[in-house]
């Protein structure tokens, strides 16, 4: 199963104008972070915030739904989430953390709960962890070189940067800018290149712009805490549905996309297997499902 | 190794494989089985290790009461000769010229059947790694190791110290002989010369690192900032306890683990 296991599939968006206004797509991780939190489902999330520089975002732990919205959107660099989960239990105190997680951060936090070797009472205060897709990210020098220098125009001036249609977008406030996706390889950090996850498939429900028109989001449920959480979101009227089946281009695209990403890298998987490097995968000779993310 | 483990938890048949055990069945079978004997060892560790353990109020008195037997231990036990016992936990690492420790160590790991390095200093050397001798009470005694540089060490639990979940897991994974969970624990006995700079070496410039921020999130004593999306290394702090390259998600991945206990 290339979208990993879930319980439902729907396209989706926030109800919110203001959130459906600074919103990277549905505005689904934002509108559910700030749900969670009204309903004391989580007392504070951790969210990539904004930072000194524009566009390098610094994990933050959000305690307020203004702290939640002033996040939303998508930097396409690194922003260590994992790391400040701990400070969000022991300076914050709190007792449930939410967090949005791209599916490498949420391995990361899924390992540390099944193997808590020397993380003390933080795996059991994980309340609600939102999983967004993610085909690869940029280190933040990456990021810089291709927008100033391939594009001619300084991050500073960009209000939106977007991954569609096979491009890598940048909006300001008077132009629209596009580069093909393929000038943008070989920038991206080369760590993605294992990486067998598309749809973050252990998060608590997984989200992004993949196989829903603009302004919407695709979501795939997965626990039964984040399908209830979900579940809740819609019925208080917060967030919109449609079925899948009834929006272009469908989950087809995504089981693609999910596809080609994960035979990609496990042909690198193999091939540095054959050269002898390390990998905490397994050979696709030595899998069940070739597929599959381990 | 594994056959070790399953016969002195009498497994030899697991439950499950019969055609369907009931319930009462395998109830019956836990309740008949021998409580595993367990010996707790303290050799050149802080004591850590064993607060760790008491700090699993909820399960502490059934686990001390009804699922094993505490056979010999220091404060815990009022026993001098060492008894032969199912699991020996031993807590800190050996010093070289201190031949009493070396005595304990090896009559231990003769009568126990299954031998844990019980966190960090047990199983890297941990803070131990720094010593250099020349201190009271001891100033010979320089030369800290991780047991398994001594005798054959079956599991190690490291940390620093362990977190009570992973000791409460792995009690509870011993005693119901789920092999799966405990082969990590088999796996990290080889892994004695820990260092912060491992994440650097086996992660970063094995091009494997994804700055997901686990390593710096999981290390006990603030030695790693995230710069840049990598993880940077304050060597001043770090106590060579190997939990960072331990949890990072690059360095081992339990994927069959997390599916089972996420349901997902
Ligand atoms: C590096 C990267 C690559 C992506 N690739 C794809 C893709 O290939 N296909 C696809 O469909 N979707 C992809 N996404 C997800 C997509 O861009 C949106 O983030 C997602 O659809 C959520 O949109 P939203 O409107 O629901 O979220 P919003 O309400 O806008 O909130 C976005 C949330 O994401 C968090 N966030 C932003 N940047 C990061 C980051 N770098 N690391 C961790 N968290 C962050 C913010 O804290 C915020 O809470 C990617 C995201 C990232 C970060
Ligand atoms: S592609 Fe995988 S490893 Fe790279 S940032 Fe995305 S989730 Fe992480
Ligand atoms: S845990 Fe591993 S992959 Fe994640 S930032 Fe640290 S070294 Fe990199
Ligand atoms: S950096 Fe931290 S976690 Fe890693 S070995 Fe050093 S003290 Fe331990």
């Amino acid at each position: 199963m290339v979208l990993g296991t879930y319980k439902e599939a729907l396209s989706a968006r926030s109800t919110d104008k203001q959130i459906q206004k600074i919103s990277q797509d549905g505005g689904i991780v934002t509108a559910l972070l700030s749900f969670a939190l009204d309903e004391k489902i989580i007392d504070g999330a951790v969210v990539a915030g904004p930072g000194e520089d524009m566009w390098k975002p610094v994990p933050k732990v959000a305690m307020t739904s203004d702290e939640i919205l002033a996040a939303a959107g998508t930097k396409y660099t690194l922003s260590p989430n994992v790391w400040t989960l701990k400070e969000a239990v022991r300076q914050y105190g709190l007792e449930k953390v939410g967090t949005v997680a791209i599916p490498c951060q949420t391995m990361g936090i899924r390992k540390m709960q099944s193997y808590p070797f020397g993380v003390r009472f933080v795996a059991d205060k994980i309340a609600l962890i939102v999983g967004i897709y993610c085909m690869e990210n940029f280190p933040f020098e990456s990021l810089r070189t291709f927008i100033s220098e391939k594009m001619g125009v300084s991050p500073e001036l960009v209000e939106k940067m977007d991954i569609g249609k096979g491009k890598f977008w940048v909006h300001t406030a008077d132009e629209t800018l596009s580069i093909p996706l393929k000038e943008t390889h070989g920038y991206e950090q080369n760590g993605c290149n294992v990486c067998l996850d598309y749809v973050a498939e252990l998060a608590d429900l997984s989200t992004g712009s993949v196989g829903s028109p603009d302004g919407w989001s695709t979501v795939l449920t997965r626990t039964d805490a984040g399908d209830s959480i979900f579940k809740q979101a819609v019925e208080a009227g917060l967030i919109e549905t449609k079925p899948m089946a009834d929006v272009k281009p469908g989950l087809g695209l995504l089981e693609k996309l999910a596809k080609e990403k994960k035979e990609k890298n496990q042909k690198t998987i193999d091939d540095r297997i054959a050269i002898g490097l390390p990998v905490p995968y397994k050979a696709s000779t030595e899998k069940e499902d070739p597929l599959a993310n381990y | 190794m594994l056959a070790r483990i399953k016969e002195f938890l009498g497994m030899e048949t697991k439950p499950e494989t019969k055609e369907v055990a009931s319930e009462e069945e395998v109830e019956k079978v836990a309740e008949e089985k021998p409580k595993p004997r367990i010996g707790y060892i303290h050799l050149s560790g802080c004591t850590g290790d064993v607060m760790s353990l008491s700090e699993n109020y909820d399960i502490l008195a059934p686990l001390l009461t009804e699922m094993v037997d505490i056979v010999y231990g220091t404060t815990l036990v009022d026993r001098w000769d060492i008894p032969e016992m199912d699991i020996a936990l031993i807590e800190g690492s050996v010093c070289l010229q201190d031949e009493h420790s070396l005595k304990e160590l090896k009559e231990v790991r003769e009568k126990a059947g299954l031998v844990v390095a019980f966190g960090s200093c047990a199983a890297t050397g941990c803070f131990t790694r720094y010593s250099r001798g020349g201190q009271q009470a001891q100033p010979a005694h320089e030369s800290f190791v991780p047991i398994a540089d001594v005798v054959k060490v079956d599991l190690a639990m490291p940390g620093c110290p362990p977190s009570p979940e992973i000791i409460a897991k792995t009690v509870v994974a011993a005693i119901n002989g789920d092999m799966d969970y405990l082969q990590p624990m088999m796996d990290l006995v080889g892994y004695t010369e820990a260092c912060g700079c491992d994440l650097q070496l086996k992660v970063v410039n094995q091009a494997l690192c994804i700055g997901c921020g686990t390593c710096a999130m999981a290390c006990q004593t603030r030695a790693l900032d995230m710069t840049e999306g990598r993880p940077e290394l304050n060597s001043d702090r770090c106590v060579k306890c190997g939990i960072c390259y331990i949890q990072c998600p690059r360095s081992w991945w339990p994927m069959e683990r997390i599916k089972q206990d996420t349901g997902l």
